[in-house]
């Protein structure tokens, strides 16, 4: 509403001032009449935005309600009561190794975190360099994003057992996740790498920096905020990863892989609590990345103006 | 300032051991306005730059720029003016030849170690720290304490004028203001060459020429050698000692900006600054002081003579300024006297101190004539577009060009 009273007010005014300005607004068929003629793209788009938001929230709305389902509900609706009695169960231990598959997602997801961060960016510095065959190498790297991720985890799980390998969270399903956020990484260092003008680094050669002082004070600062993006990245890639990770996890399950077995034999809302938690942990990290991008600007701030 | 400048460039062509010796005093006597001992000679010998597709960059350059002043390099984009200025930064190293800085070969040197300090064309302030941290950059790299760096930098950002944005990021400064900050950033660090890399490209006209004013002002305070990219005629004859005009890789002549205005050495020199108008002609005769040559359709002109030997039936050119000839309504009959043109008036165009009249000549070698009039003269007796008229200067006006290489 208020939108709609500030440009009316602004087109009485501008076809009071000049026939130039009020040619211009006519224009703009919005600010023309009171009814505004939309096309039917329009309301085409409108309804598939509408089904696309509807798909993504409606099911995760419906499961943080049926979290809280009273004691005596069932897994669908209606709810009967409301109650933390699920996330209790949870907590109990009594439906799945929920704790140990956390012990072992979070490890994982930030080992992979790490390792993406430091490989991809390394990945970035040295390509902007035309070594011959640099393409050939980029798109080996890339084509492992095209495989798909089930028959790779097969392969994987399928290597480890020619070799006479234990297959392992930190050893298999790490190599298997790394397999799909290395890529990613790497395509995302392009891209942020691509609009970083290498004149900055000329500049800091120019003012007496030495390569690591450059890259220690100029190009990872420039770079933070993309280099954070890939952390998450890497992170949330890895902390829901299913496809790869379900032949490679072995004899102990990840996060995704327990929610999936229990979704075998458990029939009761603790398997809504856990997606709970488990988002709530997901935008806890997001937050935090977000805060820290935050607070690391501030600070800057702060500091040059404090002299 | 009238009489021919000694030509450091072409001393050296002439013999490469004279660019080594110091030639201080004699030659440069009269850089003016520098308020400190001068610093900074640079002197470029056989210098050359092959990339690996194409042809030379630069091209086996032979350069002496004076301690303590002003030089422009001038020329097209591509012409290799801004990889011979990152060559002398130590940004680009070059595929031969000698860069020398107070007498000592530099070349594999770091730009510290050189003593350069170069400003970047889009300024590369970096965007996540202060101007006061930007300008203490050079300070910190270095290990000299915070509080002392700080002190420094804060000297120098208020001899730019900006220590009332002293904290603000660079993304926070308008283009005038982000150019001040890279000169302090640049200053800050004592260099005895400043290189700075086409520094007004990113400003609009207005503040374009302000700020080439303060660069003319900061360098006679400093009392340091500026070298000085640009592709743009007016600034570089407007700020500089010497102007050094390129072309593809060469120098095609360096000089001061009223001799490279008024004398240009040859036709690119004479087209590229402009302000001339560039005539053809075969030598008809020769005598003790001028030489008469040949135009087509019946016309002919008369030149000073020149240093060079001419012979009769060579092809000459020569430039005469656009604001020494006059045009005159044509009255038949008349008969044509020398360093006369028939024309047409194709274009008028008024600007303000003068009127520009673009001619369209009967000489089909140089169809284009630009006609500067002064405008008190231009409306006593004005012409009209379309009118046929006669072009006329007198002999003294007319410059000899070399022939281009």
């Amino acid at each position: 509403m208020t939108m709609t009273s500030i440009s009316t007010t602004g087109m009485t005014a501008s076809t009071t001032v000049t026939r130039a300005a009020s040619a211009l607004t006519a224009k703009t068929p919005l600010l023309a009449g009171d009814k505004p003629t939309r096309p039917w793209t329009f309301y085409a788009l409108a309804a598939f935005f509408a089904a696309y938001v509807l798909f993504l929230y409606g099911p995760m709305l419906c499961m943080y309600l049926l979290s809280f389902q009273g004691e005596q509900g069932a897994l669908s609706f209606p709810m009967r009561g409301l109650s933390v009695h699920w996330f209790h169960q949870l907590w109990q231990g009594s439906t799945g190794d929920i704790a140990g598959a956390v012990s072992r997602s979070l490890p994982l997801a930030l080992l992979v975190m790490v390792i993406t961060v430091v490989f991809s960016v390394a990945a970035g510095l040295g390509f902007r360099r035309n070594v011959k065959g640099s393409s050939a190498i980029f798109y080996a790297v890339i084509i492992s994003l095209t495989a798909p991720g089930y028959i790779l985890g097969i392969g994987i799980g399928l290597m480890f057992s020619i070799f006479g390998w234990q297959t392992n969270w930190y050893t298999s399903a790490l190599g298997a996740q790394l397999s799909w956020t290395l890529p990613f990484g790497v395509l995302i260092t392009f891209a942020v790498f691509g609009r970083f003008n290498v004149a900055f680094e000329e500049a800091a050669r120019d003012l007496g920096a030495s390569p690591a002082q450059t890259l220690r004070m100029v190009v990872l600062p420039i770079l933070a905020p993309g280099i954070i993006a890939i952390a998450l990245f890497g992170f949330t890639l890895s902390y829901d990863e299913f496809a790869r990770t379900l032949q490679t996890t072995g004899p102990t399950n990840t996060m995704p892989i327990e929610i999936w077995s229990m979704t075998q034999n458990v029939t009761s809302p603790t398997i809504y609590a856990l997606g709970t938690v488990t988002t709530a942990i997901s935008f806890l990290f997001i937050g935090a990345a977000i805060l820290s991008v935050v607070i690391i600007q501030q600070r800057r701030l702060a500091l040059s103006s404090a002299q | 300032m009238s009489h021919q400048t000694h030509d450091p460039a072409q001393a050296a062509t002439l013999d490469p051991i004279t660019a080594f010796t110091p030639m201080a005093s004699a030659a440069n006597g009269d850089n003016a306005g520098a308020l400190r001992a001068p610093r900074g000679e640079v002197v470029l010998a056989g210098l050359s730059k092959r990339f690996a597709d194409g042809p030379s960059a630069v091209d086996n350059i032979d350069l002496r720029i004076e301690p303590g002043t002003y030089c422009c390099l001038l020329g097209p984009s591509g012409c290799g003016k801004t990889t011979m200025l990152r060559m002398i930064a130590g940004h680009e190293s070059p595929s031969g030849g000698a860069i020398l800085l107070d007498g000592k070969n530099v070349i594999d040197r770091s730009p510290r170690e050189r003593g350069t300090a170069m400003m970047f064309q889009n300024y590369a302030l970096f965007p996540h720290l202060s101007v006061r941290d930007n300008v203490a950059f050079s300070l910190r790299v270095r290990g000299v304490d915070k509080k002392e760096r700080l002190r420094e930098a804060d000297r120098v950002i208020e001899q730019v004028q900006m220590s009332a944005l002293a904290s603000r990021l660079p993304g926070q400064l308008s283009g005038g203001q982000q150019q001040r900050v890279a000169l302090a950033r640049a200053i800050v660090m004592r260099p005895t060459v400043l290189l700075l890399d086409e520094p007004l490209s990113a400003l609009d006209e207005f503040l374009r020429l302000q700020m080439r004013g303060e660069l003319r002002g900061m360098q006679r305070e400093l009392g340091i050698t500026f070298i000085h990219v640009t592709h743009t005629q007016l600034e570089a004859i407007a700020v500089a000692d010497q102007v050094v005009v390129m072309d593809r890789g060469r120098i095609a002549q360096s000089a001061s900006p009223r001799d490279i205005y008024a004398l240009p050495r040859n036709e690119y020199v004479a087209a590229f600054i402009g302000g001339q108008n560039v005539l053809h002609g075969r030598v008809a005769a020769v005598d003790a002081h001028s030489c008469t040559l040949q135009g087509a359709n019946g016309a002919s002109y008369l030149l000073p003579r020149a240093s060079t030997p001419v012979h009769v039936g060579q092809e000459l050119s020569f430039a005469v300024r656009r604001d020494r000839m006059s045009v005159t309504g044509e009255q038949e009959p008349q008969a044509l006297a020398a360093n006369t043109l028939r024309a047409r008036v194709r274009e008028l165009e008024y600007q303000g101190i003068y009127m520009k009249v673009t001619l369209a000549t009967d000489d089909p070698a140089a169809p284009g004539c630009v006609v500067y009039v002064e405008e008190n003269t231009f409306f006593k007796d004005p012409v009209s577009v379309g009118q046929r008229v006669r072009c006329h200067w007198s002999a003294d006006e007319a410059h000899g060009l070399a022939e281009m290489a």
